[in-house]
């Protein structure tokens, strides 16, 4: 579960408000959403709830703390130079899995997400595709309750989008609170249950995406983006 | 105490890891090393000015100027795909941080004094063996805290444009200090002068490290925090 109430944040001189008083409550298995053109301020909002830039006003809740998130953007958080394995047991150990856990969770996951005969390749040698895939272990070799996922389909092929959206939907099911940041409708209506539409720092609208299907949704970013 | 160690243990052993994968670092110190010491020893003229006069000060050049290597390069290995981001998030002490990326960096530049130290002995033919021992604690001394005050400036210049050109403008106004005791008492060392009188210096260069070790730890959190 998260909460944010009244986040402010101004980045600048003079200051530029990249959040503006947002607010919202998320339960344990839902996905919310959050749909904004570049420079609305998502990845600020983002980085607020992971306690990576502490807001001017306002405050966010994260139960279990920031051990309990994972975080999937654009940015991988490899190191090229490692392996897989080595990358995924390197932020297993700063997130306190117990060594003897480390390396059969690590396997584990490089087993789920295709990675298993990619586990000795450094990550440079990889393809964009499985280099996601990577990040993904990454961010789940600690078992989050929390995801955070920053445009999280840039450079992704279609047939890789869709494996990644599937993935993102049965961690959801699996109990986890998703937040998902991004300026392309189409690629993040299917997984919300919440749809927040977010302009100029503010949220426009948050509401359940209830029985809404896609084009309707787009109809209704266009408006409030035109109109925010 | 014992997580922030082992936070700090991962993220050295981590930045060992990678230089030990590239070895990028590490040559380009090493080749620097060997170029500036066969450099200055072809360049001087030993019936102008005697070896060990001009010895400790060539010695302390090539030895700083390598450490600037191992700065530039400690935070730059995190730009790539905004590792730091991940380190930032995870649930770690800033101090950790700091911590492990001074570790590996002490490491890095042991490995590379070790190299000089050898190369100096063999082409300046200064007398380091029968003084090795303190001389190795004067290069230790002066290392930490060098390597101390560079780790804060290279985490705080990092994200600037011109990383490479901002850290030793920074960093050598505090250089200043310890470079001077310590080839004050290298000199001495080197010149068979008596232990005694290069006890002030090292006391120096101890009060120098433990200042700049526990204030650099303490400013860290505040240079990284976006």
């Amino acid at each position: 579960m998260l909460s944010a109430e009244g986040l402010t944040h101004a980045f600048g001189s003079p200051p530029v408000r990249a959040l503006d008083g947002i607010s919202f409550r998320l339960e344990s298995g839902r996905t919310l959403a959050v749909f904004g053109p570049n420079g609305a301020g998502k990845t600020t909002l983002l980085k607020v709830l992971a306690g990576l830039i502490r807001p001017q006003a306002g405050h966010a809740h994260v139960q279990g703390g920031r051990r309990a998130i994972g975080w999937i953007g654009h940015q991988s958080h490899l190191y090229s130079h490692l392996t897989v394995r080595e990358n995924l047991l390197f932020w297993a150990s700063l997130y306190g899995v117990p060594e003897p856990q480390r390396g059969a969770r690590a396997d584990d996951l490089m087993q789920r997400l295709g990675l298993g005969d990619r586990a000795t390749q450094p990550v440079a040698a990889l393809s964009r595709g499985l280099v996601q895939r990577a990040a993904i272990a990454r961010a789940l070799v600690h078992e989050p309750g929390v995801l955070l996922l920053d445009e999280p389909f840039t450079g992704l092929d279609l047939a890789a989008a869709g494996e990644f959206r599937r993935l993102i939907a049965e961690l959801a099911r699996g109990g986890r609170a998703v937040v998902l940041a991004t300026h392309n409708v189409d690629e993040g209506v299917e997984l919300a249950t919440e749809i927040a539409f977010l302009h100029r720092g503010r949220f426009v609208e948050v509401a359940p995406r209830g029985a809404r299907g896609p084009a309707e949704i787009a109809a209704a970013y266009r408006r409030a983006v035109a109109g925010g | 105490m014992a997580e922030l160690l082992r936070h700090a243990w991962a993220i050295a052993r981590k930045d060992l890891l990678l230089e030990f994968r590239t070895r990028t670092a590490i040559l380009s110190a090493a080749v620097f090393t060997a170029l500036v010491l066969v450099v200055f020893n072809f360049g001087r003229d030993p019936t102008a000015v005697p070896t060990l006069t001009i010895a400790p000060s060539i010695l302390w050049v090539t030895f700083s100027f390598a450490g600037m290597v191992a700065l530039n390069r400690a935070f730059q290995l995190e730009l790539e795909n905004q590792a730091l981001d991940g380190l930032l998030l995870a649930p770690m002490s800033r101090y950790s941080l700091y911590l492990g990326k001074l570790a590996a960096n002490l490491v890095f530049v042991a490995a590379v004094e070790t190299i000089g130290l050898f190369l100096f002995a063999l082409f300046f033919d200064v007398p380091i063996w029968r003084v090795l021992e303190p001389l190795v604690g004067v290069i230790a001394l002066a290392t930490v805290g060098f390597i101390a005050v560079g780790t804060l400036f290279s985490a705080m210049v990092i994200r600037t444009r011109f990383a490479e050109l901002m850290l030793p403008v920074l960093l050598l106004p505090f250089l200043i200090p310890p470079l001077v005791w310590a080839v004050q008492a290298t000199g001495a060392l080197l010149a068979a002068r008596p232990l005694s009188e290069v006890t002030g210096s090292l006391k120096l260069l101890a009060a120098y490290d433990i200042v700049f070790v526990a204030l650099a730890t303490f400013l860290f959190p505040a240079t990284v925090e976006q």
